[in-house]
């Protein structure tokens, strides 16, 4: 990779957009990649939206903050789209040409007109994957969705990170007892311990997690769409 | 057990490990290091997990003493009788609880004591907002106290380390203050180098002080009782107005130890540009970028970090825009303090443009200091 990516992550509180970002930030500089990780938040709350924000190049990134010319958005939650849970109006504001969108939804969310040709202005290419019901599935948590999600963005950007990265941060973030979160975020970490027997069992669990995100993800052709 | 080491050791010659971790973990590895006696804690978003990871380390023996505070005004007044005591003393706070605290502030540099304290900025009410903003600096400018601004987490961790040596020599012993913006810092993951975890500061020395240690026959801790400062006669008025340039005259004799730690007051890239971007804080990181997008344009840009707001780089900024045509300076507030602060202490101001202002918790775009580049270029 030569150049520099910027991703947006736009979900609820509770979802673990934060710990995503963080588990794919942590990947990318096990990779030998440079990367600049932030959240934004309002108030702590679950389903209050919540965003976090992953730059990965391998030269010196600078810029920080909200990525506000994403090259790929990934949506954690429904509510995000229908709802107008998110920073930014509308949910793709920004998105730079040929970039990826990553919705989580069992289900095709409806789009107006005015946004399918934007996007198809754009050359954007949609994916969706069903995150929460590969974590229910899997994991019997939907607390796991932002692990599926990860899964879903190795499918739709191979060459990110690699898997060994993506397993020794999940590793490390749920693993050491060093990474100290808000009272909040603990009691979704022992929620989500709780889940398994051991570390090498919950790091186990999270790759099939990562490996059913991954191969659960279809494209929605917008040119098909706005035709039909 | 942790060995004692210089200041410079721990500084410049001790290898350093590299860490991706977040701007509050930053706070705590500098105070890890810093043989720090009490730490005294008020949560406030964006700073609560900053002194929550300081308790994790108290409770890991790195600290003497360590307690929760009833709210800021308090924290800040225990933080002083801390201090006031002899010992090393560390907090943090920010945006409301900066404000709530206000008074301590100005006392504690007129009581000429060295404590360092965090500022992770955020936006003052009302509406009310958790978000990035530095309006709180605009109003603690003129406290007396120094004022370091860190532009990531790598300069919290580091400005922090050495505000305590700065702070603790005799000729200064003033509080210094190191302010962050949050979330664009405090929540913000990055690759930092710190120092090895075995080492730490010298403890400080209560005798480095210039005024007596909590002796109440004497200023300044005499006003406390029969405090003749508060009489109306000749000595008490010219009491008050020499102490106070005094501790104006003790943040002036910190240049040198900045400049000698920070590596300067400020930092510059292309000193020699018609154009010159002036900033502070994580506007520097984005100013970075439109620099550097300017240059594919083939705009000539130079760029100046401002690390230290009191004492002000005022020659030196003189020195540097006397041949630019144009100033530019983005800031992360609705007041501008920092073009003010610029535009009066040079004689052609009109070239000061106080531009792009972001506030109210959004990212300044680089796309928006590019704009003045522009308009400054035609």
């Amino acid at each position: 990779m030569t150049t520099k990516v910027n991703i947006r992550m736009s979900g609820l509180g509770g979802q673990g957009v934060v710990t995503a970002a963080h588990i794919l930030g942590a990947a990318a500089t096990r990779d030998g990649l440079i990367s600049i990780v932030n959240p934004f938040f309002g108030a702590e709350k679950r389903l209050a939206p919540a965003e976090s924000y992953v730059r990965i190049s391998d030269e010196p990134i600078y810029e920080r903050g909200e990525v506000l010319f994403p090259n790929i958005i990934m949506i954690f939650h429904p509510h995000v789209i229908t709802m107008g849970k998110c920073y930014t109006m509308p949910f793709f504001d920004g998105l730079q040409p040929g970039g990826i969108m990553l919705i989580n939804s069992d289900e095709i969310l409806p789009l107006s007109e005015e946004e399918k040709s934007k996007l198809a202005a754009l050359q954007a290419r949609i994916f969706y994957v069903p995150a929460t019901k590969v974590a229910l599935e899997v994991a019997g948590t939907e607390l796991s969705t932002n692990v599926a999600m990860l899964g879903g963005l190795m499918a739709v950007s191979p060459n990110l990170v690699t898997t060994s990265a993506i397993s020794d941060s999940i590793a490390e973030r749920f693993g050491g007892g060093k990474f100290v979160a808000s009272a909040t975020t603990a009691a979704l970490d022992d929620v989500v311990k709780s889940k398994f027997g051991k570390l090498e069992q919950l790091v186990e669990k999270n790759m099939e997690i990562v490996d059913r995100g991954r191969q659960a993800v279809h494209e929605f052709l917008i040119s098909r769409a706005a035709s039909a | 057990m942790q060995k004692v080491v210089s200041p410079e050791h721990l500084f410049f010659e001790a290898p350093r490990e590299q860490v991706f971790i977040t701007g509050s973990e930053a706070v705590r590895e500098a105070v890890r290091r810093a043989n720090v006696d009490m730490a005294i804690s008020y949560p406030i978003t964006p700073q609560s997990e900053s002194m929550h990871l300081v308790g994790d380390i108290f409770k890991e023996g790195y600290i003497r003493e360590y307690f929760r505070g009833e709210n800021e005004f308090a924290v800040m007044s225990a933080v002083a009788g801390a201090s006031m005591g002899g010992v090393r003393v560390f907090t943090a706070t920010g945006g409301p609880g900066t404000l709530r605290a206000f008074e301590l502030f100005s006392t504690w540099s007129g009581a000429r004591l060295p404590i360092v304290c965090a500022f992770m900025t955020r936006g003052v009410n009302s509406p009310l907002t958790i978000q990035p903003d530095t309006i709180e600096m605009s109003y603690l400018l003129d406290t007396g106290m120094i004022m370091l601004h860190a532009e990531n987490a790598q300069d919290l961790y580091d400005y922090l380390l050495k505000a305590f040596p700065i702070a603790e020599q005799t000729e200064v012993h003033i509080p210094v203050g190191v302010f962050a913006d949050g979330f664009f810092v405090t929540h913000t993951r990055e690759n930092v180098k710190v120092a090895p975890v075995d080492i730490k500061l010298p403890p400080y020395n209560a005798y480095s002080a210039p005024v007596p240690v909590m002796d109440m026959e004497n200023v300044p801790f005499r006003q406390m009782r029969d405090p003749f400062v508060m009489k109306s006669n000749y000595v008490s008025y010219a009491a008050h107005a020499s102490w106070q340039q005094e501790v104006m005259a003790a943040a002036e004799r910190a240049r040198p130890s900045i400049s000698s730690y920070l590596g300067g007051l400020l930092e510059v890239e292309n000193a020699d540009a018609d154009i010159l971007i002036i900033t502070s804080g994580t506007a520097v990181s984005i100013a970075r970028e439109a620099v550097a997008q300017a240059k594919q344009e083939g705009l000539n840009v130079g760029l100046v970090k401002i690390k230290c707001i009191r004492p002000f780089p005022t020659e030196e900024i003189r020195a540097l825009t006397k041949n630019a045509k144009a100033v530019i300076v983005p800031e992360f507030n609705r007041v501008g303090w920092l073009a003010k602060e610029i535009k009066s202490i040079i004689p052609d101001n009109d070239k000061v443009v106080g531009a792009p202002r972001v506030f109210g918790g959004m990212t300044m775009p680089t796309q928006s200091i590019l704009a003045e580049i522009r308009r400054c270029q035609a």
